[in-house]
């Protein structure tokens, strides 16, 4: 008897987590049906509709989006912030942490904790001031000053991560290393960052990831001819409707990299969104 | 709600031994050396956060006592006009709602989830899809549910569920721009029913012809009603037809059934008692109907209104009063997996034996769930909760994205509002400066919370 309650509730269990896994399942296929359609078809049915008739389904919306200049563009763009922006968090925090984790310098307790204490402060309270700094300095509207926003505010919770993480390898094996009589340096780029590995990659990620699907910063710091991929269909979002041949492939084509990165490192990705879930 | 990575996952390292033979420096010197070294290292860092996030704070908190043009100092103005303006006090209270709805809800359904996954196979596949969306960007999740909710049944897909779940309950079959040849034996109400003008008695036939039918509207099982309205009733029985009172071609006669006129089926027919609706039936496809065992006595027969309402269209998901609600259901769909993912890491070091001795004494699924599960479960809970409110308070692209443009006011948050006031078309750096310390001071206690966290954890 109990066995065949259990059963049943099992059954119902996973008639509910399928439901709920096609509910969640919906919303990304219908953005890629919808890419896949001309906007006559678009406008005389729901994308559903085109499953019944695939022959509707043809990938011109996406070699009508390539040859898009601005679109094209922005794609690049993104790159452009998004890689360096990564590149340079990691490196910067990867420096800081050893310096916080190993090295004695003065005011290392303190700032660590102011460190630890801006883990959670807003962007938005940083918009302005930066803003009328980056004019001063004729960074406003560039690359260069988009990618050093996205460092900056990448820091704190880079640098907790690395310090926590350079702080559990053993004393004895930098000791070790210290009486061979290598370098700081040395230890840093031959000890510290192969052992820092799976730190330094969920770390990674979770900044490519925040910096690639980036909207707010950009929309204020990068012009048009900065502008990412986010704030180049943010533009096209004001004619919501007329142009879902143009949006739902754009959107399709920013959220591919960072799909692509989810599959490939689901274990790193997931950690470090878990770990950086703070921001 | 800090970095879970850093505590759980630790460096795995070789220990060598240690090698023989230092280099003598002199204490002293290599210390010194030690400290300009260190500084080397940790000063890139040290000057962009010096630049780029602690002075912009400062600044910031300075700017919010200065007017818009920034130059005439207005003590705390701003903060008070903060909770007068209407735009900015709509944005306080759209941020309480988030607060207060989206990481219950979203813990809540993390929790469940995560209890249940456990209990299929496919747990890593499921777990892999919900949290498949945190990897989109809120742009892109944007325009995803500004597609599902579009008003419009034929393009949002979200409506076009709720149609057809409506029309599968309360009948699809209507005739919104039916109306009936009123005149003799007819009247029309007015909240658009049609009904007999006379008295009618058990025994007699009462027929309403009806024009202004799409075709479109008459359903394919629908038959001529000739045949039927020559049916009589028995003493005890009011039979009709409710039937299209116009023969393709023109050659029928208004009030008269011709023989192709087609029956109307579907539609609602009630049998009406001093203002009291007694019985009701619906048309068969050739549009006949009859009441039976009907005790003696005056009657009015009735089409009611429901038979011409114009068809169910859906909700406006992007209206003013659901607009919210919707965002927080597009945050629901991007943060889930995240909850459930957390919420799992926590279940699975729950001490085994504990759960099977109370399935032992004979608990059932729910008391161990609520007794054991989330009791023990607390301390994971409140984490994810304390981290979803600091995410709610900063969420931005979401609404900026889905909320349309007149609507847009109606969904304003604390983050979008900051936005508008400065740089969109506001242009009032001060109060958006109050703002943004606002959204600041909202964080302190997450901030002192991690500060505290982390000190004890060095003990």
């Amino acid at each position: 008897m109990n066995a065949v309650r259990r059963g049943l509730g099992n059954g119902l269990v996973q008639v509910f987590l399928v439901v709920i896994g096609l509910v969640w399942l919906t919303p990304l296929a219908g953005l890629f049906v919808s890419s896949l359609r001309s906007s006559e078809d678009t406008a005389e049915g729901g994308w559903w509709t085109a499953l019944a008739s695939p022959g509707q389904l043809s990938f011109d919306n996406y070699s009508a989006l390539l040859e898009n200049a601005g679109i094209t563009q922005a794609f690049f763009n993104t790159v452009l912030i998004s890689v360096p922006a990564t590149l340079l968090v990691v490196l910067i925090a990867a420096l800081a942490g050893y310096a916080f984790a190993w090295l004695d310098f003065p005011g290392r307790e303190p700032l660590f904790l102011l460190v630890v204490a801006l883990l959670v402060v807003p962007i938005q309270i940083g918009l302005l001031p930066v803003a009328k700094l980056f004019g001063q300095l004729g960074l406003f509207g560039t690359i260069p000053g988009v990618v050093l926003f996205h460092v900056a505010y990448g820091l704190p919770f880079a640098i907790f991560l690395l310090r926590n993480y350079f702080a559990e390898i053993p004393k004895e094996m930098l000791e070790a290393a210290r009486m061979d009589g290598g370098s700081e340096w040395r230890i840093f780029v031959q000890l510290v960052i192969p052992v820092g590995r799976p730190a330094i990659a969920s770390l990674a990620i979770f900044q490519f990831l925040w910096v690639w699907n980036d909207l707010l910063v950009a929309l204020l710091f990068a012009d048009s001819s900065s502008q990412p991929l986010t704030v180049a269909l943010q533009s096209q979002v004001r004619q919501f409707g007329s142009n879902i041949d143009v949006l739902a492939p754009g959107a399709f084509l920013s959220l591919i990299v960072p799909l692509v990165v989810f599959f490939a490192f689901q274990r790193h990705f997931v950690q470090g969104v878990m770990a950086g879930s703070v921001k | 709600m800090t970095a879970t990575t850093a505590t759980t996952v630790t460096a795995k390292a070789a220990v060598g031994p240690p090698s023989p033979g230092t280099p003598f420096v002199s204490a002293r010197r290599r210390r010194r050396r030690g400290r300009v070294v260190a500084l080397l290292f940790a000063f890139p860092a040290l000057l962009l956060l010096g630049a780029l996030v602690v002075y912009p704070v400062l600044f910031s908190i300075g700017r919010s006592f200065f007017d818009a043009s920034g130059n005439r100092f207005v003590g705390g103005d701003n903060y008070v006009e903060m909770f007068q303006d209407p735009a900015t006090l709509k944005a306080i209270r759209n941020t309480v709602i988030w607060v207060v709805v989206a990481p219950a809800l979203l813990t809540g359904l993390g929790l469940i989830l995560a209890v249940l996954v456990e209990k299929v196979r496919w747990a890593t596949a499921f777990k892999l899809l919900l949290f498949m969306p945190m990897a989109v960007s809120f742009l892109a999740a944007g325009i995803i549910f500004r597609l599902a909710y579009d008003q419009d049944p034929d393009k949002g897909v979200l409506n076009a569920a709720a149609v057809s779940l409506h029309d599968t309950f309360s009948g699809t079959s209507s005739y919104p721009t039916a109306r009936a040849r009123t005149g003799p034996g007819l009247v029309a109400g007015k909240d658009g029913s049609y009904a007999t003008s006379k008295a009618v008695t058990p025994g007699s036939t009462v027929v309403f012809p009806m024009v202004g039918v799409l075709p479109a509207d008459i359903p394919d099982n629908a038959s001529p009603a000739y045949q039927a309205a020559t049916e009589h009733p028995a003493s005890d029985e009011v039979r009709g037809v409710v039937y299209l009172d116009f023969t393709p071609g023109g050659a029928g006669t208004p009030g008269i059934i011709d023989r192709q006129e087609s029956g109307l089926p579907g539609m609602k027919v009630e049998a009406v008692r001093d203002g009291k609706t007694v019985a009701s039936t619906t048309t068969a496809s050739d549009g006949s109907y009859h009441f039976t065992h009907l005790s003696t006595g005056s009657y009015t027969f009735k089409l009611p209104a429901s038979n011409f309402a114009p068809p169910y269209q859906g909700l406006a998901w992007l209206g003013p009063t659901l607009v919210t609600p919707a965002i927080i259901g597009a945050y629901l769909w991007i943060w889930t997996g995240f909850a459930m993912v957390l919420i799992g890491a926590g279940l699975s070091t729950l001490p085994r034996d504990a759960l099977e001795a109370a399935r032992m004494d004979g608990a059932n699924e729910w008391q161990i769930f609520r007794r054991i599960t989330v009791p023990l479960l607390a301390p994971v809970l409140t984490v994810v909760f304390v981290t979803l409110v600091i995410n709610v308070l900063k969420v931005f692209d979401l609404v900026y994205i889905i909320a349309p443009g007149p609507v847009q006011e109606d969904a304003t948050v604390l983050a979008t509002q900051m936005w508008l006031v400065s740089f969109g078309g506001g242009n009032n750096q001060g109060l958006g400066s109050a703002i943004g310390v606002l959204l600041l001071l909202l964080v302190v206690p997450a901030m002192v919370f991690n500060v505290r966290r982390f000190k004890r954890s060095q003990r």
